[in-house]
């Protein structure tokens, strides 16, 4: 039981906490301390030494917005942000509820009275911002791989079109997202237009603008691990003569699946980059806004407001980047099967 | 350069062949004139020269040589995953030109797809060669006792890397015994075991053998295997250029026990021409 423990902490990349479950099974405590000491202490010391140079050294740089924001002014900002989100909630609660009382009175004077209903308008906190972000990313992420897979295993399956696309992929590879933005905009507001839109053209063009920046890590890799299957493996589906679509799912496919999954953290982290940069220029409302709009602000808070969004910004990255390594384990041949 | 005489009356083989051909197959495996160059940069290499074999059905035979002397090469053009610049293999009387499961193969190193189970890498091989000719229920019981035949059915829903590196080969040699071939490849396949597991697999093959009559055709480099597993040995030249220089008939009697052979006079008379045909006649070339 605890060795399934173990095992599945391994895989979700919880390492640090290994020793601690081989302490309650009762192994040897010395030797279980120090590799907790060695997981878990050291990045602790570690962290504890950063904030302490943090602290020390922001309070020497004055800037124009004040004294640069150390570790306590930063966490004083991030809890001021979870109050204003709290606040606006319970501002928008009050207002759907006098909305729905207003309705309900209005209805009972007179039932065929039409009723309207409003949505809130307020403006987003950071923790919707959070929200528009990741769901930007995850759209030009997914965008990005639904184009990126199947063209990269053609590739990998024909080396002629692999060598016909190749400069175009070196070429369009290192563009900067900010290259790139001005183009998807002015595309977007030709090619998007609805009386009733679904999504937000800001929303549209951060996320085409992921899509683009995100495809080619996973078209290489997956280019280049569909290419070098093992032969062997190759040779078995020509001897049982299987069909170029099983041939193509039940061997090139899962072959190819542990660096197919590299490539799409590799991209995820792109993405996630790009969609920062995208944002600020876009003005879709999530993190990048925000950054932008509290610099544009400059009031005294801001300084600390932009570097609450900068450790968020880099949890999420971290977390992303976690939960794609997590998956992999999950699904790829590589390990030995657990189930 | 030999060809191997029939050995048995190709009377089998005669009910077989179709009435449309107007010549009867001589044999049920027939290479004739078999060459082959791949590109290098110094312009073509001729790795096989001028290969003539025949093989009876039924037959298990050995295909020994020095590293290097193409001996895997004669096996792959069997299976049709290489194509002979010269000359071809006919089998039943009719051209090899692609893979095929009727020439199923016994890879060196397994093979086994590792996202894929025991019995779902046999399932693979099976769903797609007897697909409209076995019900599932049947499919199933197949591959069960396809499995059983190599000892394997205590692991069955085991992934690859569970196993060992012999009960690999084992599934390996189920997978291809499944496909029902009529010539059964095996391309060095306990090259990459361990003497004793070795010894276990070959013990098995020679069952499995007893029971089945399947043609074999097996490439190693290992002279007590050839003598004890086979009904003939092809001795290869050294390549480039590679052919075939002796052929041995190994007629001891079967069952063949390892223990009781191990003192048999023919045994090692039969060891003793292989090992002196490739020690002395076909020293290994400098540098290699």
């Amino acid at each position: 039981m605890s060795n399934k423990l173990i095992n599945y902490l391994e895989t979700a990349g919880l390492n640090w906490m290994v020793p601690v479950v081989r302490l309650c099974r009762g192994e040897d405590a010395r030797e279980q301390a120090t590799e907790l000491f060695n997981k878990a202490g050291l990045p602790l010391i570690a962290l504890l030494v950063f904030l302490l140079v943090w602290s020390v050294g922001a309070s020497q740089v004055k800037t124009s917005l004040g004294v640069l924001p150390g570790p306590a002014a930063v966490w004083e900002q991030a809890v001021n942000l979870v109050d204003e989100h709290q606040a606006e909630r319970a501002k928008a609660d009050a207002f759907y509820q006098r909305q729905e009382e207003r309705n309900a009175a209005k209805l009972e004077r007179d039932p065929t009275a039409e009723v309207r209903i409003r949505d809130y308008t307020g403006k987003p906190t950071f923790i919707d911002q959070i929200g528009t972000s990741l769901l930007t990313v995850f759209t030009g992420f997914v965008l990005a791989s639904l184009i990126a897979i199947p063209v990269g295993v053609a590739c990998g399956l024909s080396p002629k079109l692999y060598g016909a696309i190749s400069p175009l992929v070196q070429i369009f590879k290192p563009v900067s997202p900010l290259a790139w933005l001005p183009i998807v905009t002015m595309v977007v507001s030709a090619v998007y237009i609805s009386d009733d839109p679904l999504f937000q053209k800001s929303f549209i063009t951060s996320a085409v603008t992921v899509t683009l920046c995100s495809l080619w890590p996973t078209l290489i890799n997956t280019a280049v691990a569909v290419a070098s299957i093992d032969k062997d493996w190759i040779n078995v589906g020509r001897v049982i003569r299987l069909n170029w679509s099983t041939q193509v799912f039940r061997i090139a496919i899962p072959a190819a699946l542990p660096m197919i999954f590299t490539g799409l953290r590799l991209s995820l982290g792109v993405g996630w980059m790009v969609l920062i940069a995208a944002e600020m220029l876009a003005q879709n409302p999530g993190l990048g806004k925000f950054v932008w709009d509290e610099f544009q602000n400059g009031s005294s808070d801001s300084l600390g407001r932009i570097m609450v969004a900068v450790i968020t910004i880099g949890i999420i990255g971290f977390l992303l980047d976690w939960l794609m390594l997590t998956l992999q384990g999950l699904l790829s041949h590589q390990k030995v099967a657990g189930n | 350069m030999s060809v191997i005489a029939l050995r048995k009356a190709p009377l089998e083989t005669a009910e077989e062949s179709t009435l449309t051909t107007p010549v009867r197959p001589p044999s049920f495996l027939e290479l004739s004139g078999v060459s082959i160059e791949f590109p290098s940069r110094k312009g073509p290499f001729r790795a096989l020269d001028n290969v003539n074999l025949k093989i009876a059905k039924g037959e298990f035979v050995s295909v020994i040589g020095h590293s290097g002397c193409g001996k895997s090469t004669v096996l792959n053009i069997v299976a049709g995953l290489y194509r002979a610049t010269e000359g071809g293999a006919i089998l039943n009387g009719k051209e090899v030109n692609e893979p095929g499961p009727e020439r199923a193969v016994v890879f060196q190193n397994h093979a086994l797809l590792p996202w894929l189970t025991c019995y779902q890498n046999v399932e693979l091989a099976v769903k797609t060669v007897f697909k409209g000719r076995k019900s599932k229920q049947e499919m199933r019981e197949w591959i069960e006792h396809n499995l059983k035949l190599v000892h394997m059915d205590h692991a069955i829903h085991k992934y690859p890397a569970e196993i060992s590196g012999g009960m690999k080969q084992r599934v390996g040699i189920a997978r291809a015994l499944a496909m029902e071939p009529s010539v059964l490849l095996m391309d060095e396949p306990f090259g990459a075991l361990d003497a004793l597991t070795r010894a276990h697999l070959q013990d098995s093959v020679m069952e499995i053998q007893a029971e089945l009559n399947n043609t074999v055709i097996m490439v190693t480099h290992d002279v007590d295997e050839a003598v004890l597993l086979s009904d003939k040995i092809v001795m290869m030249t050294n390549g480039p250029s590679a052919t075939v220089g002796e052929v041995l008939e190994v007629d001891l009697p079967r069952p063949r026990e390892r223990l009781a052979l191990a003192s048999d006079e023919r045994y090692n008379h039969f060891r003793s021409q292989v090992l002196s045909f490739l020690y002395e006649r076909q020293r290994r070339p400098e540098g290699v």
